[in-house]
């Protein structure tokens, strides 16, 4: 029960783009078409779980002993960093199309302050091993969550005649404000 | 103690981690046809895009797996055409030159403007103003020279504030079709000389207002085309390059001027390299001072529309009661 309220909390309550306003880049960068976005958010989704287990490994098992936890900041960086180069390597190798697809923004995953977000918000709430991964696991389905859904509000957006002035950006800068108002209606969810 | 420590645990991080990737660049390295490399090395890696790929990368790739054709490099030319197809061991095949040309004739003179900008120098952002562009002419060249900076080979120049194309310079690499929000420049045959110079699909009375040598849509010269070379859609002539004959009948029947037949025009310009060069230097001092400009640049407008001189003429009054009233 305290998992599942974990994942849904970090999920919809406080999600990581429309509430906490953590990883915009990503999420206006790459929500022109749905399938590009999934992708982005899959890629996501690896690098935060996967991120969160090792810097919870490595702060718990390595910083906090040797007493040189002020370092978690480089140290998650290293992590997160590494990941990326992984996961980027590995996209390449499997799907260029969606490795074109995604362009820079997936280099940019590395500096991405959802990822270090999650992993600093796990190690502040002292979550254990567990915890972490669920609740990385529920910042990254909301991450993917936004962005898909946003991704499908633009698809339908750019086939709409759209004022002069709102075209291109504007519009879907607004687009994003309502998607975060419909987000706050989840706030009640969880005490 | 803690300062070893430390050193110790990021470094020894580091050093972990860079073992696992370099482990995992082995792994996953994609193999790359070696081909590709060497048609890469061929080309003149000027990653303009003319040959409509991102850059000289992915269209040598395309090359090597029969996606493009060789002689699809439009800045390399029949040498680096040769090269590839040395590489890939097959007969080269040539393709007629090609170069960009401006759709717009509407320079200063006979497409007047609805008010004077003064923002920054670049067509798309001058295109984004809710009032949209400068000109009365919502399709016509608003010369700020966007496609200028994007030409890598110096091919492009604002006489009279409308671009034109340098054809001994211009390679079709098709960098400046990009750029141009107004989409008006396109890639045509070298070889053909009648273009259409407007590219407004208004009707003819919004056109006849806003621009004097813009297209009107009157058919004049789908009629008296013998080769039906000339096609009239939403009130703007376009020419099909495999059917003309340049026979230049469409030029003389043409009411506006709208369609020129260019030969003319280079040969006259070349004989007058002075005056262009002398438009050169206005445009790369950026002066204001418009009536010296217009002064200069005159002898080459009248190259341009020489058939008309009353209307120039009206034009330069217009001018010059504009610039009085100002």
């Amino acid at each position: 029960m305290d998992l599942l309220l974990i994942f849904l909390g970090a999920a919809f309550v406080n999600n990581f783009v429309l509430t906490r306003f953590l990883g915009i880049c990503p999420f206006l960068g790459v929500s022109k078409k749905i399938e590009t976005a999934f992708g982005m958010g899959i890629a996501v989704t690896f690098v935060m779980v996967l991120a969160s287990a090792t810097t919870f490994l490595v702060y718990e098992f390595l910083l906090v002993p040797l007493k040189i936890e002020f370092l978690y900041n480089i140290a998650f960086i290293l992590i997160i960093a590494s990941l990326v180069q992984l996961v980027e390597m590995f996209i390449k190798k499997s799907s260029p199309t969606l490795y074109q697809a995604l362009g820079v923004f997936l280099p940019l995953i590395t500096t991405n302050c959802a990822v270090l977000g999650v992993t600093v918000i796990n190690k502040d709430a002292n979550y254990n091993l567990i915890q972490s991964v669920i609740s990385s696991l529920g910042a990254a389905f909301g991450f993917t969550l936004a962005i898909v859904l946003f991704a499908g509000i633009r698809e339908k957006v750019d086939k709409n005649n759209v004022p002069v002035y709102f075209k291109g950006l504007p519009i879907s800068l607004i687009a994003a404000g309502l998607m975060s108002i419909v987000f706050l209606g989840f706030s009640g969810l969880i005490k | 103690m803690i300062t070893i420590n430390s050193v110790l645990v990021i470094g020894g991080l580091g050093l972990i981690f860079g073992i696992i990737l370099s482990y995992a660049g082995k792994k996953l390295k994609v193999e790359v046809n070696p081909k590709i490399e060497s048609v890469r090395d061929a080309l003149p890696g000027a990653n303009c895009g003319g040959c409509g790929y991102t850059g000289c990368d992915p269209f040598a790739e395309a090359v090597v797996n029969n996606e493009a054709k060789p002689s699809g490099c439009p800045v390399g030319g029949d040498s680096t055409t040769e090269a590839i197809c040395n590489i890939l061991g097959i007969e080269p095949t040539t393709e007629a030159p090609k170069t960009a040309f401006v759709k717009c004739n509407g320079n200063c003179n006979v497409a007047p403007n609805k008010y004077d900008y003064y923002g920054i120098d670049d067509c798309n952002i001058a295109a984004q103003l809710a009032g949209d562009t400068p000109k009365i002419c919502k399709h016509g060249c608003m010369g700020l020279g966007s496609c200028v900076k994007a030409c890598e080979f110096d091919a492009i120049d604002i006489v009279d504030g409308v671009a034109i194309i340098n054809k001994e310079k211009c390679v079709a690499c098709g960098a400046c079709t990009v750029v141009c929000p107004k989409l008006l420049i396109d890639i045509v045959p070298a070889l053909s000389t009648i273009h259409v110079t407007c590219n407004s699909t208004d009707k003819g009375a919004t056109v006849k207002k806003s621009c004097e040598v813009g297209c009107i849509g009157c058919k004049l010269c789908v009629k008296s085309c013998n080769f039906d070379a000339i096609n009239v859609t939403k009130f703007l002539a376009t020419i099909d390059y495999d059917k003309c004959k340049l026979c230049t009948l469409c030029v003389k029947k043409c009411p506006t001027g709208a369609i020129i037949h260019q030969k003319k025009l280079k040969v006259e310009v070349d004989e007058k390299p002075k005056a262009v060069k002398k438009a050169k230097v206005d445009k790369e001092l950026a002066s204001d001072e418009k009536p010296k400009a217009v002064k200069k640049t005159k002898v080459v407008k009248e190259l341009v529309s020489d058939e008309k001189p009353k209307a120039v003429k009206k034009a330069k009054v217009d001018k010059e009661l504009d610039s009085t009233s100002k």
